[in-house]
């Protein structure tokens, strides 16, 4: 099996590459990176004019399988994984039975192989059933297979059980994810506490809910050395915090995810219960200093929080419906909208954020396109307009904030372990 | 200027024109409860249904009057008893609504925005009644019909909502309704009860009742709340009462004139005396005689725009 990319515009940070390059995969791997490659290839791609760069990797991804089928499997959202660009995911472990144990993880693992269209590695629980107070057996979670932990959905309230588990994820040399809230604040919240929150009645949650929590769990890793990686940061009193722990020097990395760059609590017009997500939307400052950390290299990666919920979910009241929205098949072009194109940063920038950071932070071999990497690359033709329609969906679940808009940035070809895993 | 929208869903959606053009087909409406024989045939063949997830009395039965003294047929749907309780959606039971060719759904729901999702997913007529936290647009309607009766007009009036502004819908639609009609408005209540960025709106704040009855032409007085929030910290009762209770006490002490309204049901003794209640000032039954005007004036608005869109 072989492929030569031709002519593309190849966006490898890893090596510092940007320029018009070919590319040849042979047996899975990348072989040559070079002008001019002649070569004899089963498949030849022509990328002129269009950007070639590493899959993306996307850490913070609800696959639903096992449990919840209705709402997503390993085959449907892979699939829509592919045609995002997204070549490899962290799948969260708050499925229906949690990942909090050996048993469960081999179950997990035996329906990846079975059916996962791209990469799927996994994520552990921080305690046992997520439920915070008592916590699973991390050194067997990273012996079978897992490669971070995190609690996400909820977070431990409890200063000592978190303290444990650091000191025990560094021990087994395993990163802890944290979704920061504190839920005595956040209470019954269901968006962001402010003019927009009074103006249609709804609670709200305010930011202290979310940054003072991303300040206890860096000090407590700090505390004895263990890394930690804040989940989705939504508000700009997080990335203060989290630059000023970089700066003394704590292992700390986080990601936000595209809705918090592109959207805000005023988006919620008319009520849309796909803009219901936790975190919530926040303002137009908060929106600013996320953009200003991603540009000041506060913010490392851009995950989806890919969260797919049924219509029996989403269409009802605002106030009952779940929160989350899908953003696999979304992500890469509402960041070229709004990154790219509104110049907070170069396309190797976002190459960074998007494949090479997340594959570092998570110690996985992935996001460059180094020879004799894997063959995980996206040819993307950047220029091109589309409108996000709910019908090409591809996702079981339907619930995207962003349908009907028109964005900026088509996967053509997602190529993974050097196989064609999505065509345009 | 006509009416075009197939929904009244709140007064932020509403334009200066447009509320005007309610409160005057309200006004030419009002003559009818006086007649001899209190019904004009402006929807009949019309079905109107009240479809009420809170319980409500007033609001209901005044929709109701208003429908049937436009001729309407009127259908009440206690949800108590209907099949919302065996777990259907709110979408499906207005689908199943529209479906027995009903032509405007009046609609009561502790969810906030429940209307408006209503109204998306419908082709006919949601009017709403009162949604969560959120808007109760007929009942500002008919707060400003009566200020604009009494005082006859409300541009430049100084107009002082006081109480729990924070759980408050119908303050939400006083406020959207009054400022829009250029009216200057202070919402008066402990720093708890009011609800942030609501300044943004282009009303003033305050903590002090005395203050704001100094130059206040009118007064509305809502209602403590006690029902809706469970887990909110509200004031205790008494201590209201003392701090911002409407007394006569008070009131000696504002504008002669002073309108004094109140959305109903009174809790006498928490937001204002028993003499207050029922003084020279009050307007509270004159407020409850115009709802039905303006809701009258809503239905047949609302049922027009939908007809010259089919």
């Amino acid at each position: 099996m072989s492929i030569l990319i031709k002519n593309g515009r190849v966006v490898d940070p890893a090596n510092k590459i940007d320029a018009v390059l070919d590319i040849f995969i042979q047996d899975n791997k990348i072989s040559r990176v070079a002008k001019d490659i002649q070569a004899q290839a089963e498949t030849i791609i022509d990328a002129g004019n269009k950007i070639v760069a590493p899959g993306i990797v996307d850490m913070h991804v609800h696959l639903r399988e096992p449990g919840r089928e209705d709402k997503e499997t390993i085959a449907s959202a892979t699939a829509a994984a592919a045609k995002g660009g997204v070549t490899t995911v962290l799948a969260m472990p708050n499925t229906q039975p949690a990942m909090d144990c050996v048993e469960n993880i081999e179950l997990l693992q035996g329906i990846i192989n079975k059916s996962a269209l791209v990469n799927v590695f996994v994520c552990g629980t921080i305690t046992k059933g997520r439920l915070g107070k008592e916590l699973s057996e991390i050194a067997a979670l990273k012996k079978i297979g897992a490669i971070a932990i995190s609690d996400d959905g909820c977070s431990v309230d409890s200063d000592e059980l978190m303290f444990e588990a650091f000191k025990k994820a560094k021990k087994a040399g395993l990163l802890t994810i944290c979704h920061c809230e504190d839920k005595k604040l956040s209470g019954k919240g269901i968006i962001n506490l402010g003019f927009n929150s009074t103006r249609l009645g709804l609670r709200g949650i305010s930011n202290e809910s979310e940054y003072k929590r991303v300040s206890r769990d860096i000090e407590l890793a700090a505390k004895c050395g263990a890394s930690v990686h804040i989940a989705h940061v939504s508000c700009r009193e997080s990335v203060g915090i989290i630059a000023a722990a970089k700066k003394k020097g704590v292992k700390v990395t986080c990601e936000t995810a595209p809705h918090y760059f592109a959207l805000t609590d005023e988006d919620i017009v008319d009520y849309d219960t796909n803009m219901k997500i936790n975190p919530p939307l926040r303002t137009k400052k908060d929106v600013a200093a996320i953009k200003a950390g991603l540009k000041n290299m506060v913010i490392d990666a851009i995950a989806s929080d890919h969260a797919p919920h049924t219509e029996n979910e989403k269409e009802i009241e605002f106030d009952r419906a779940e929160f989350g929205k899908i953003g696999l098949e979304s992500g890469l072009a509402v960041s070229i909208m709004e990154l790219i194109d509104k110049k907070i940063l170069s396309w190797q920038e976002l190459v960074g954020k998007i494949a090479v950071n997340p594959a570092k932070i998570l110690e996985i071999d992935k996001g460059t396109l180094s020879v004799g990497a894997d063959a995980d690359i996206i040819i993307v033709d950047a220029d091109r307009e589309f409108v996000l329609e709910k019908k090409r969906i591809v996702s079981k679940s339907k619930n995207s904030p962003f349908i009907d808009r028109t964005v900026k940035g088509l996967v053509e070809y997602t190529i993974c372990n050097g196989k064609v895993v999505y065509k345009s | 200027m006509s009416w075009t929208k197939k929904d009244l869903l709140g007064l932020e959606y509403l334009t200066p024109e447009e509320i005007e053009l309610i409160l005057d087909t309200a006004e030419s409406f009002k003559e009818v409860s006086t007649r001899e024989i209190k019904k004009v045939p402006a929807l009949r063949g019309k079905t109107a249904v009240n479809l009420f997830y809170e319980p409500s009395t007033r609001t209901r039965v005044s929709f109701e009057v208003a429908a049937k003294r436009l001729s309407a047929d009127v259908i009440n749907i206690a949800t108590e008893t209907s099949s919302v309780r065996k777990g259907e959606t709110l979408i499906d039971t207005g689908k199943n609504i529209q479906a027995l060719k009903a032509d405007i759904i009046i609609m009561r729901h502790n969810c906030s925005g429940a209307a408006n999702m209503l109204a998306r997913c419908l082709d006919i007529s949601v009017v709403n009644a009162g949604d969560g936290w959120h808007e109760h647009p007929t009942q500002a309607l008919l707060d400003i019909f009566t200020l604009k009766e009494k005082l006859g007009k409300i541009k430049g009036l100084n107009v002082a909502i006081v109480g729990d502004i924070a759980h408050s819908r119908v303050a939400r639609s006083n406020i959207w309704g009054l400022t829009k009609l250029g009216a200057k408005v202070t919402l008066c209540a402990p720093a708890i009860l009011l609800p942030p960025g609501i300044e943004i709106t282009g009303v003033k704040t305050s903590s002090n009742i005395d203050e704001v009855l100094k130059n206040a032409d009118a007064i509305n007085v809502l209602r403590m709340q006690f029902e809706r929030d469970e887990d909110a910290a509200f004031p205790e009762q008494l201590d209201y009462f003392k701090k911002f209770g409407i007394t006569e006490e008070r009131l000696a002490k504002a504008k002669k004139d002073i309108i004094v309204m109140h959305p109903g049901p009174i809790n006498r003794g928490i937001e204002m005396s028993s003499g207050v209640a029922d003084g020279k000032n009050s307007v509270i039954l004159e407020q409850v005689t115009n709802g039905i005007a303006v809701r009258m004036a809503v239905l047949f608005l609302v049922s027009q725009a939908r007809e010259a869109k089919q």
